[in-house]
């Protein structure tokens, strides 16, 4: 009962903590640490799925975020008919051939005997497909992005509702965690961690780089929305006849409206994945993943096949990162490959789980919410830490205003002692696992 | 047909730049591997040190440079360069006191050490980028060149030219050096004996009465070392920017990785393999082949295999194809 209390208690300070921010700055302010908090506690939920029940150490959690993001341009966005035209087929049909050339490469590994001949015929096969895939790719990429390059130039979606969108970016992000998983687990702990670095870092580049897909960093802007715009609740007389009924300017109450929408929907999200995972917890299956991450070598000798129960956690925990990351460019309305740093959205995930309770899915999601909030409030209270500091000193002393400019790199400190401290002081988070 | 013109663009964009990049991703996978080897856990604060240590560096240096002292020919961050590993040293050394001291002490999985240096990365970036901010600085002076491309053109009377940075050939040698120092010392000493010992058997070395707080004192004095030379040389052969030290994680682990962790010659080895790759895989071939090839069959395009924006891409590759075939590097390292 003690710990139920303690608990509700620590998610009533959060929502206080939030709800402080509505008083003092804005409501507006407010909802959106509310949105991007409920976003990051999927994020936390996933990575906490793969660390907390079955200690994988996956530091690629902005590629999957990533992917999600694509995902929601590859489903709502309206088709490019032209670029479609002129050289869609090409460019799928290139697509086709690279697959192919590696599902060629790894037939010709498994079907051929150990040796030499084996060694020099795959990379005959791979060295060749790779050449016949660029050969066919290529020009179908130049044809497309030539399309009206300032407006276009990539293939589009399929103009699917957004909400499809999120769903399709879980699948993404589980392929790519398939392909990882396959070649990294098994082996040492360290070298899925730097794997999936590396795969997060490529599926950056491809965003950045594949403009007939994404438009690069060029951005995809005007993504569809769930919820109505907040210029047409504007002008809905009937909506601003019901917001001067509780006394709210249409504006106000318009963005207030919208963002309320969007936490409705995300809330929704957070709530079934937190009972599938609860679910899975408590599950048989879920007792067998804490059993091999307590002990690897018992469970295998109880014939258990880690390799594979790490593949399925693996897969899932990515998926609810790609789901989380299809979430937040619905929110954003916009893809900016450029602002995926991994510093935000690989290790900031990290330490939500870190401090809210690894191994407990609500303590996850308390982290998530917890760790965006200060994330958001720690720049203005170390601009006012720094207003403090540099008082005394006369105005346009280098100092003073040096002080003042890097205010904003606060974040990550603060971050790195919080990890730090709650790693040392109370390695279990704040709601331990049971 | 034009083979030494050939061979001269390929020196030119290939073979010099590779060398150089090489040596400092061999410096920096020298340091990953130590800590791997010695401390047995993976330091993802390690790019993060050698910004650290290169930007120590560079504020010596340009106090330097305001004071109107320099090198001549060469850059004056050569002499900041003591300073910075000094300055690199004394952090690490109070990182391990305030942070994996703890840890070891309380015998912690190797994956807790790794989520740990994690929170340092945090912390150490937040201190660079608190002091010198997230931006680009330069601080690069003396002679550009030892050959620069219109000297070699008028000296052989050929028609590519061959130029030759100051700063990689600084690289180069310093890389030797440093690497010849390192290796004396763990080979001939007996403090680098008794380092060799602990990461070989930790119990047995205890048991031979090796102190293990001072071995450890040891790794991080030489990592600081290690760590600032590499980010300092990066530094003058590109330039120095905080968030590009994050990214060179990624090869620098896979360096140590393809070399076989825990192994200093195998660190090395993939050092070069891994810059070696991505300087071929990401150059524009035209050139080249266009003086190789008779000149029917001069290629059109670039033949560029992929682009610049993929070096990432490369080392991840080739560290795929290593845990895929032969997980413990080419130069058999540990295993835990």
């Amino acid at each position: 009962m003690n710990d139920i209390v303690r608990n509700v208690g620590l998610f009533a300070i959060v929502g206080v903590l939030i709800l402080l921010t509505g008083f003092l700055q804005s409501w507006n302010a407010a909802l959106l640490i509310l949105n991007m908090g409920l976003i990051s506690a999927v994020m936390a939920l996933g990575v906490n799925l793969q660390w907390g029940f079955a200690g994988l150490f996956n530091i690629g959690v902005m590629g999957f975020v990533a992917l999600g993001g694509l995902a929601t341009v590859l489903v709502s966005m309206p088709p490019t008919t032209e670029a479609w035209a002129v050289g869609g087929l090409r460019v799928m049909l290139g697509l086709v051939l690279g697959a192919a050339t590696i599902i060629a490469g790894v037939l010709t590994y498994r079907t051929m005997k150990p040796g030499r001949a084996r060694a020099i015929a795959m990379i005959v096969v791979l060295v060749a497909g790779f050449f016949i895939f660029r050969a066919v790719l290529d020009p179908g990429v130049e044809l497309i992005e030539a399309v009206n390059p300032a407006a276009t130039g990539y293939l589009g979606g399929l103009g699917l509702p957004v909400i499809v969108a999120w769903p399709v970016g879980g699948v993404l992000a589980a392929g790519v965690a398939w392909l990882i998983g396959k070649t990294a687990l098994g082996l040492r702990s360290d070298y899925l961690a730097i794997a999936t670095l590396g795969i997060a870092e490529i599926i950056i580049a491809v965003l950045k780089n594949e403009d007939w897909m994404s438009r690069g960093v060029k951005n995809v802007i005007g993504i569809p929305r769930p919820v109505p715009f907040e210029i047409d609740l504007q002008n809905d007389p009937g909506f601003v006849e019901r917001a001067a009924g509780i006394g709210f300017d249409p504006v106000m109450a318009s963005t207030l409206y919208v963002k309320l929408l969007y936490a409705g929907l995300f809330l929704v999200v957070l709530v079934v994945l937190l009972w599938l995972a609860q679910m899975a917890l408590a599950s048989p299956w879920g007792r067998m993943l804490r059993a091999i991450r307590d002990n690897e070598v018992s469970a295998e000798a109880m014939g258990k096949d880690v390799k594979k129960r790490h593949l399925q956690v693996f897969i899932l925990g990515s998926a609810i990162c790609g789901i989380a990351g299809a979430m937040m460019t619905t929110l954003d309305g916009q893809l900016t490959p450029s602002s995926y740093q991994p510093l935000r959205f690989t290790f900031l995930v990290w330490v939500m789980v870190i401090v809210g309770g690894s191994g407990n899915n609500f303590g996850a999601v308390l982290g998530g919410f917890l760790i965006w909030f200060l994330w958001v409030q720690v720049e203005p209270m170390g601009r006012l830490l720094m207003d403090l500091i540099t008082a005394g000193m006369a105005d346009g002393y280098w100092l003073k205003e040096h002080l003042i400019e890097s205010a904003a790199h606060m974040r990550l400190l603060t971050m790195g002692i919080v990890l730090l401290l709650v790693l040392r002081f109370s390695p279990r988070g704040l709601i331990p696992e049971k | 047909m034009d083979l030494l013109n050939a061979f001269v663009s390929l020196a030119n964009y290939v073979l010099i730049p590779g060398i150089a990049y090489g040596s400092q991703l061999a410096l920096g996978a020298l340091g990953v591997t130590l800590v791997y080897g010695i401390l047995r856990f993976s330091n993802f604060a390690h790019g993060d040190t050698m910004a650290f240590g290169a930007m120590i560096t560079v504020l010596m240096t340009w106090w330097l440079q305001s004071l109107g002292v320099s090198l001549g020919p060469l850059p004056t961050a050569l002499l900041a360069l003591p300073f910075g590993i000094a300055g690199c040293i004394l952090l690490l050394l109070a990182t391990d006191r305030a942070v994996y001291h703890f840890y070891r002490e309380k015998k912690a999985k190797p994956v807790i050490l790794a989520i740990v240096s994690l929170g340092v990365m945090f912390i150490m970036n937040g201190i660079v980028r608190f002091i010198i901010g997230p931006d680009d600085q330069r601080f690069l002076d003396g002679e550009r060149f030892l050959i620069s491309a219109g000297d070699f053109k008028k000296m052989t009377g050929l028609e590519e030219g061959l130029a030759i940075k100051t700063t990689q050939v600084i690289t180069v040698i310093t890389a030797i050096i440093v690497v010849s120092l390192l290796f004396w010392f763990l080979n001939r000493t007996r403090s680098g004996k008794s380092m060799r010992a602990y990461s070989d058997n930790e119990d047995l070395a205890l048991l031979s009465g090796i102190n293990p707080e001072r071995v450890v004192m040891l790794t991080w004095v030489i990592v600081g070392a290690l760590a600032t030379v590499a980010g300092v040389l990066y530094g003058l052969d590109k330039s120095f920017k905080p968030f590009t030290y994050f990214q060179l994680l990624l090869p620098i682990f896979a360096s140590a990785i393809v070399g076989g962790l825990g192994s200093p010659v195998g660190a090395i080895a993939g050092g070069f393999v891994i810059a070696f790759s991505e300087v071929t895989i990401t150059y524009a071939w035209k050139k080249v082949l266009g003086y190789m090839m008779p000149d029917s069959l001069a290629p059109d395009g670039l033949v560029q295999l992929l682009s610049t924006d993929y070096k990432f891409a490369v080392s991840f590759a080739i560290l795929l194809i290593v845990l895929l075939f032969k997980p413990t590097g080419l130069f058999k390292g540990q295993s835990v």
